[in-house]
């Protein structure tokens, strides 16, 4: 083992201009969004730009500002396969989320709604 | 180092038996621990709000202004807070504690206003009648699809996840508060440590907001055009 292997690196990698950069960068993504929202299209194809867009900001975010990519492999590798996993194992409820839609309850009457706001005198 | 190169995609040998495995200090690797435990509570409270909407005719009451024009704010507000906390970690990394602190302020400024106009956002749906378990009325009315009434749980997840973004928020801005005020006698890495915080909060906005507001705009004005 080699000494400089029994200290934490505390050198801080990535220029402030590399970091203003993906800023910009997640800014215009966010107006991209923001434009997209005013598209009147498809709701499944919607969702998936969307989340596709986080997606890369998430990994825009992780990556600089949070600095993973100059971190070890073996701490990414430790991090982020399992938590997508969990992630993932999540959506079995959605077959029963779409199934429901069918069984969903009729109401007879109106439904319940808040009561009217109280007047201030 | 020459090993550190062969090792290449091997992470088992990339550690070499060194104290620190990944090459972060016990704390921050505590933090991480807790950032993907608390990214599956944001994730739960996501999923079931999407199975929700999913089994459910949904209300998507949101205008431009307010709601939208204040997100779209509270997001610049976030994403740019987490620039100056990247510039404050980066100054605290040359030992510029002066200069990282003053970073680490305007970071807590840009969460601060994030909260307010949050807060403001809320208190527009709140008059307008929405609460956890009920819908205003004139959102049943409008957004009725054959006869079958929106879900009333609209309020529920709205308020769950914005809520509990907003603490995370809240407590980020106390830690960074905290971190401020004690940065003379904190390391540096503990300063990098409430980063990756400040950084996880942006993060979950980045999923809120798009599933939340973007996917719930009222494209065609019909709320604005219904009688109320």
């Amino acid at each position: 083992m080699s000494d400089h292997e029994a200290h934490v690196d505390e050198h801080f990698a990535g220029s402030n201009k590399l970091f203003i950069s993906i800023w910009v960068w997640l800014l215009v993504l966010t107006l991209l969004e923001i434009f997209l929202a005013y598209r009147p299209m498809e709701l499944h194809f919607m969702l998936t730009i969307l989340l596709g867009l986080s997606l890369v900001k998430a990994f825009l975010i992780m990556a600089y500002f949070m600095h993973l990519k100059f971190e070890r492999l073996s701490l990414i590798l430790t991090l982020i396969p399992a938590l997508v996993v969990c992630i993932l194992l999540l959506l079995v409820f959605f077959p029963d989320s779409f199934r429901s839609q069918g069984l969903r309850y009729q109401y007879k009457e109106a439904p319940p709604v808040a009561p009217p706001p109280v007047e201030e005198p | 180092m020459s090993t550190e190169a062969q090792a290449g995609h091997f992470p088992a040998v990339d550690w070499e038996g060194g104290a620190f495995p990944y090459r972060v200090g016990h704390r921050k690797l505590g933090m991480w621990l807790f950032i993907v435990s608390d990214s599956l509570t944001f994730s739960a409270l996501l999923i079931g709000y999407s199975y929700l909407r999913a089994s459910n005719v949904w209300p998507t009451p949101f205008p431009f202004y307010p709601s939208i024009v204040f997100s779209s704010v509270m997001t610049f507000c976030l994403l740019s807070s987490s620039l100056t906390m990247v510039f404050g970690v980066s100054a605290s990394s040359k030992g510029d504690k002066a200069k990282a602190r003053k970073w680490i302020l305007l970071t807590i400024l840009f969460g601060a206003a994030f909260i307010v106009l949050h807060l403001i956002e809320w208190q527009h749906l709140i008059h307008e009648g929405l609460r956890p378990f009920f819908l205003p009325e004139h959102w049943v009315q409008v957004f009725t699809q054959n006869g079958v009434p929106p879900s009333p749980l609209f309020g529920a997840t709205f308020f769950a996840i914005t809520g509990l973004h907003m603490f995370h928020v809240a407590t980020g801005a106390i830690y960074l508060l905290v971190v401020a005020a004690r940065i003379n006698k904190l390391k540096h890495e503990d300063v990098e440590i409430s980063g990756l915080y400040w950084h996880f909060v942006d993060l979950v906005w980045m999923f809120v907001f798009p599933l939340i507001y973007i996917m719930s705009v009222d494209i065609g004005g019909h709320l604005a055009a219904a009688p109320h």
